[in-house]
């Protein structure tokens, strides 16, 4: 069964911009991504809106859908209010036109992050690791990168100066997949801690929140990886009798 | 299509109005009842905080045979049992008659740490209290924020001591479980001994599903194959710690109706029943 909808878009770049009302029919079991497709094919041909697998996966369609940052594409209408839907672009990062944003302030942060250290007396196939030792870190592998939990983040989300010295969960995640990985050689803890600013999570837990992979970011990764700073970093008893095998640190330094 | 109203930003604004992105004047155009969650928190913690205050202040009425309040144990003063309401309370005398006030500020220092710098919390009174954020997708108030990174909130980062201490306060208040089923020397069973022993159980479930917990049994290695014995531990407490927020409340409420009841059956107003 059809029904109208009012499909209220935010239109516009990064001078000006307003949002747009354009009445839809949509049907039952539809997604927004659906209708706003349907406005772009039939209304507004010049609407400028990121997506690519429609299945939850790719994480292109990300943006604010009543305010609250989601995947356009896994948002039934059906959860939605019937009488007008809000669709904005994401909040936290520079908007490029209508729904698309410019997120290589992820990907500048990600660069940052050594990649795995794998021993050096260790060559590639060589690698033996136990399903216990490495489980933890295939949650974090299920991230598809929609940026939906950085969106969130109100650590860069309503403080851009914080952008310089914080990360946000996505990269924290990443932080804590190489640091617990069983075959990985560097600490990277005071790199999360002075460069990537995991400080400044006070651990509200929106990130988690808004995960479209039930990942649990806050539990599973930043806590573990905070506990892991207060190892290094405050805990004056682990300061005095520290663990005698240092990892080095990524820029070659002894910890 | 109709164009709903026109919005320009203001340069120098700063969070979701910064220079570069999307230009919306409304602060949050979330529809649901965000601000339920906060609300109800900041009631129910300052509920809390105002009976406990009461109850650590009141100085009486905090021990009715054989049955001692957790604001009150372990008792460290040997004022205990001088004051009304107290009579044959345990003591440890640990400090003398020069301690005038209230034995309880001693202790709760220990238990009020613990549940301030506890991971659960952080994100109830940071949303509640704060307001920073007072929901996902709605802006904080401040302009300014350091998060936990300057004094006091850097102290957060000893939530693991004041979990220690926890586990000490747990076994204390695990034996007053026990001998509230001593009745004159006699084993009997009273609603207030089966209140005792909720509020241990509680206790003990919140406290072992404490994020430090699950970090010092087995959080920090990276080999759970060559430790089976901390990786068996850490799987039990990775079990729990999802409802660590739930056991956080539950406990928390408890531990306030257990000083209640005791408080209660001390001053007379009610007779506690026993079942044998």
């Amino acid at each position: 069964m059809g029904y109208q909808l009012n499909l209220r878009i935010w239109r516009g770049d990064a001078t000006a911009g307003g949002l747009v009302g354009y009445p839809v029919t949509v049907e039952e079991g539809e997604v927004v991504l659906d209708a706003v497709h349907r406005v772009q094919a039939t209304q507004a041909g010049d609407l400028a809106v990121r997506w690519n697998c429609k299945a939850g996966k790719c994480g292109s369609c990300s943006a604010e859908i009543n305010g609250r940052p989601r995947l356009m594409c896994m948002a039934r209408l059906s959860a939605l209010p019937r009488d007008a839907v809000t669709v904005t672009p994401l909040r936290t990062f520079p908007v490029i036109r209508d729904l698309v944003c410019d997120v290589s302030f992820n990907y500048r942060k990600a660069q940052q992050i050594p990649s795995f250290t794998p021993p050096t007396d260790l060559a590639a196939g060589e690698y033996r690791m136990r399903q216990a030792d490495v489980e933890r870190s295939q949650e974090f592998r299920k991230c598809i990168e929609c940026w939906l939990c950085q969106d969130v983040c109100h650590v860069i989300r309503d403080h851009e100066d914080n952008k310089v010295a914080f990360a946000g969960p996505r990269l924290f995640i990443r932080h804590a997949e190489l640091d617990m990985h069983p075959l990985d050689t560097l600490d990277r803890r005071t790199q999360l801690r002075e460069a990537h600013g995991i400080g400044l999570c006070n651990i509200t837990k929106c990130c988690t929140e808004v995960c479209p992979e039930n990942i649990h970011i806050t539990d599973n990764a930043i806590i573990p990886m905070k506990e892991r700073v207060v190892d290094r970093r405050y805990d004056p008893l682990r300061r005095l009798f520290p663990n005698w095998r240092h990892k080095p640190q990524p820029d070659g330094g002894q910890p | 299509m109709a164009r709903t109203h026109s919005l320009t930003g203001g340069r120098g604004e700063s969070g979701t109005r910064a220079p570069g992105r999307a230009p919306i004047t409304a602060r949050t155009l979330r529809t649901d009842a965000w601000w339920a969650y906060p609300a109800s928190t900041f009631m129910v913690l300052l509920a809390f905080v105002v009976y406990s205050t009461y109850a650590a202040l009141a100085n009486r009425d905090y021990y009715a045979d054989p049955y001692l309040s957790p604001f009150y144990s372990p008792c460290l003063s040997t004022h205990c049992g001088a004051v009304p309401g107290s009579a044959g309370a345990p003591h440890l005398g640990w400090f003398g008659t020069w301690w005038i006030i209230t034995p309880a500020v001693i202790i709760l220092i220990f238990p009020l740490g613990f549940r301030l710098t506890c991971y659960y919390y952080r994100k109830a009174y940071y949303r509640a209290f704060w307001l920073s954020p007072p929901a996902c997708a709605v802006p904080e108030p401040r302009r300014r924020y350091t998060g936990e990174t300057w004094f006091p909130l850097i102290l957060q980062n000893i939530h693991r001591y004041f979990f220690y201490a926890a586990v000490a306060f747990n076994l204390v208040l695990t034996w007053d479980a026990v001998i509230a089923f001593d009745f004159d020397g006699h084993i009997g069973i009273g609603v207030g001994s089966a209140v005792l022993v909720i509020n241990a159980v509680l206790l003990w479930l919140y406290t072992l599903s404490c994020h430090a917990c699950r970090h010092a049994v087995g959080g920090r290695i990276n080999n759970f194959s060559r430790h089976p014995v901390r990786y068996w531990l850490w799987t039990w407490v990775s079990r729990i710690n999802p409802i660590h927020g739930r056991l956080a409340w539950a406990s928390l409420v408890w531990v306030a109706l257990t000083d209640l009841y005791v408080r209660l059956d001390a001053a007379g107003v009610l007779h506690d029943p026993r079942f044998v």
